[in-house]
């Protein structure tokens, strides 16, 4: 692939965010999501962000995928300044170095797996062939090489998640974005996944997770806590 | 740029699509408007065409002038003083103005007895030159011939007939070789005058006179001042220049101010076609904005149904925006799309518009007197290409503005949960 993965910096730190703050305008009061994130992430890391529900965790996940810019402070993802592009230069950015992965799968419906696996390829340039070829490959990898032709709506949450991170690998991003990824999954289904994510961290992925999900977050090499906006607890896991 | 348009197309053919329902109410709509402009711009056209067709058959490029008063005093004489050219004016200006494709004077004698076996008819007969027949479109019905140069040379006493003139005289017999009663003198029937609707008139419709050479008028009725004199020119932008020299010759030989407009009044049948011309194209943009905003209806039950996919496809949005889609490859599926079926409307409509017209063409316009008046729907490549880029306009903005909206949509706030 083109885009290498990111290593513009020395250390390795692939996310370098330094006194974050969102402030949501809803015309009559401000609501401040996030009051002064500093966060830095290793390549190769597993990170849990964990936190109750209106702590700013979707907003940091917003901002870490670059779907949404921060109200001041710095943020570098790959060693490329994301503060201040246009939003086309936003979704290129997201498209080559961003996989993510919704609770709620967000694969397109009508479309087979194979097709919402190229997706993101045919945003990045990539040539059809390559696109066919890659697109089987991943899924093959997620198990689902019998699957390519399935339509989401013929396959299990279980395997609809999987779809999803086959796409999410699609551009062979800097990180991998998950968020709640096990929400709607029973337990066999998600602690598949779970190992799914487990697997590609080995094999050197940077993986964040958002989650409630206390198994998964005990798999994470390193859980940051939210809470009111900030971050309260930073702990990296003994290996 | 290419890969741009490799990926909206690819894009488009993946989008979900409309229900069936929507889509067909949706093309019936645009279809319905083309339709409605394409027919209203057909009858515009037939109408213009048919009134175009109507003004000729009294003649073109010609002016008509009545002798008259002057209203200007000149060179020491009062104005009121009646100018009357005579039968000499004609060779006199054909001669002083050589640059006219005809001069012709008339001199007319109305209710006058024309008496063929018992029945005896009173119509108005005009004594006048041979080139009347050309420049006032007196066309012969086949078997009968207009007046010849001997005819008038020789003062031959033949006769021209109009053809509700004969019909009345002849009843069903055929006219032409038949002798006649002018005034109790014989004259013969050389041809009767093919059937036209005629716009304009001076003295009476040409189907109800009936034309003698003018130097047998001047015989029989020993007159030879003339009621009328008419010129015609090759081109119509001829005309003004025409008429100001006419009337510098005319002035300086009975002595009146060449701008007095009294003294010969005039009609000037390239002036007032022009009149009309600007009055059909006035008529046919009326109809064609008519058209168009029934068109329009349509193309907002396009946009309307575009706005509702664009909020039902919300998260499909969001999503391709989360995985890297631009603005433009976000926009240009939904043009594409308002496109398509303003597209496919607006053929069905042109279908179902040219069917309509062809089977206009099954009406009889020849005994219908509102048919000939107003004439058959017509449509032209000019109608076509008019609605077509009106057709376009719409489709594009109908899609336009309900895609400017997708690519508003924050994918953050879509692609969380339910």
């Amino acid at each position: 692939m083109a885009n290498g993965n990111g290593n513009g910096n020395g250390n390795g730190a692939i996310i370098r965010m330094s006194g974050i703050r969102k402030v949501y305008d809803t015309g009559k009061i401000m609501v401040e999501a996030l009051t002064g994130i500093d966060l830095e992430i290793e390549k190769g890391q597993m990170v849990a962000i964990v936190g109750p529900s209106g702590s700013g965790k979707s907003t940091l996940m917003n901002l870490l995928g670059c779907l949404d810019t921060p109200t001041s402070g710095d943020y570098a993802l790959g060693g490329q300044n994301v503060s201040g592009v246009s939003r086309d230069q936003l979704a290129e950015i997201r498209n080559r170095r961003v996989g993510f992965i919704f609770q709620n799968f967000n694969l397109l419906p009508h479309i087979s797996a194979l097709e919402n696996v190229e997706m993101p390829m045919l945003f990045g340039g990539v040539p059809v062939r390559e696109r066919h070829q890659r697109a089987g490959e991943l899924l093959a990898r997620v198990g689902l090489g019998d699957r390519l032709d399935h339509k989401p709506t013929e396959l299990s949450g279980g395997q609809m998640q999987r779809v999803a991170i086959a796409r999410a690998l699609a551009m062979n991003p800097d990180i991998v974005l998950a968020d709640e990824p096990t929400g709607n999954l029973d337990s066999t289904a998600g602690s598949d996944i779970m190992s799914l994510f487990t697997e590609l961290w080995q094999q050197g992925r940077t993986m964040i997770i958002i989650t409630h999900d206390p198994a998964l977050a005990r798999r994470a090499s390193r859980v940051v806590e939210i809470r009111d906006g900030r971050i309260v607890h930073d702990q990296v896991a003994a290996a | 740029m290419k890969n741009d348009l490799r990926v909206i197309l690819s894009l488009f053919a993946s989008s979900s699509r409309l229900q069936r329902k929507r889509a067909y109410l949706t093309i019936a709509a645009i279809a319905w408007g083309t339709v409605a402009i394409l027919l209203l711009l057909a009858f515009g056209q037939g109408l213009r065409l048919q009134l175009d067709k109507n003004r000729r058959s009294t003649g073109e490029n010609i002016a008509v002038m009545w002798p008259a008063e002057t209203a200007k005093a000149w060179k020491g004489m009062p104005p009121g003083r009646a100018i009357r050219p005579s039968m000499d004016d004609i060779a006199f200006l054909r001669e002083r103005m050589p640059e006219l494709k005809s001069v012709f004077g008339e001199i007319t004698s109305g209710r006058t007895a024309l008496a063929y076996g018992r029945k005896t008819v009173s119509g108005r007969v005009i004594g006048t030159n041979v080139v009347y027949g050309e420049a006032r479109k007196h066309y012969p019905m086949a078997g009968g011939r207009f007046m010849a140069p001997e005819d008038e040379i020789q003062r031959r006493r033949v006769i021209f007939l109009g053809d509700e003139l004969a019909k009345d005289l002849f009843g069903d017999e055929p006219p032409v070789g038949k002798t006649l009663q002018l005034n109790n003198t014989p004259y013969l029937v050389i041809g009767v005058m093919q059937k036209k609707t005629q716009m304009g008139m001076y003295g009476g419709p040409d189907a109800n006179h009936a034309i003698i050479p003018i130097t047998t008028f001047r015989a029989q009725f020993g007159r030879d001042r003339l009621n009328n004199l008419a010129i015609e020119t090759w081109n119509p932008e001829e005309m003004k220049s025409a008429l100001r020299k006419l009337n510098e010759i005319l002035g300086a030989k009975y002595g009146y101010d060449p701008t007095d407009e009294r003294a010969l009044q005039t009609w000037d049948m390239v002036k007032s076609s022009k009149i009309m011309k600007n009055m059909l194209i006035g008529i046919q943009l009326f109809l064609g904005i008519i058209g168009a905003l029934t068109l329009l209806i349509g193309g907002v039950g396009v946009a309307n149904i575009m706005y509702a996919v664009v909020k039902e496809r919300t998260r499909e949005i969001g999503v391709k925006m989360a995985l890297g889609a631009k603005r433009r490859w976000i926009i240009a599926p939904f043009v594409l799309e308002g496109l398509v079926y303003t597209f496919i409307g607006g053929a069905l409509g042109i279908i179902i518009a040219t069917l309509l017209v062809a089977l206009t063409s099954f009406v009889p316009i020849e005994d219908n007197k509102v048919m000939a008046f107003l004439g058959r729907p017509t449509l032209s490549i000019q109608i076509g290409v008019a609605t077509s880029m009106i057709l376009g306009m719409i489709g594009l903005l109908a899609g336009y503005f309900p895609a400017r909206r997708a690519a508003s949509i924050d994918p953050a706030s879509t692609l969380r949960y339910e």
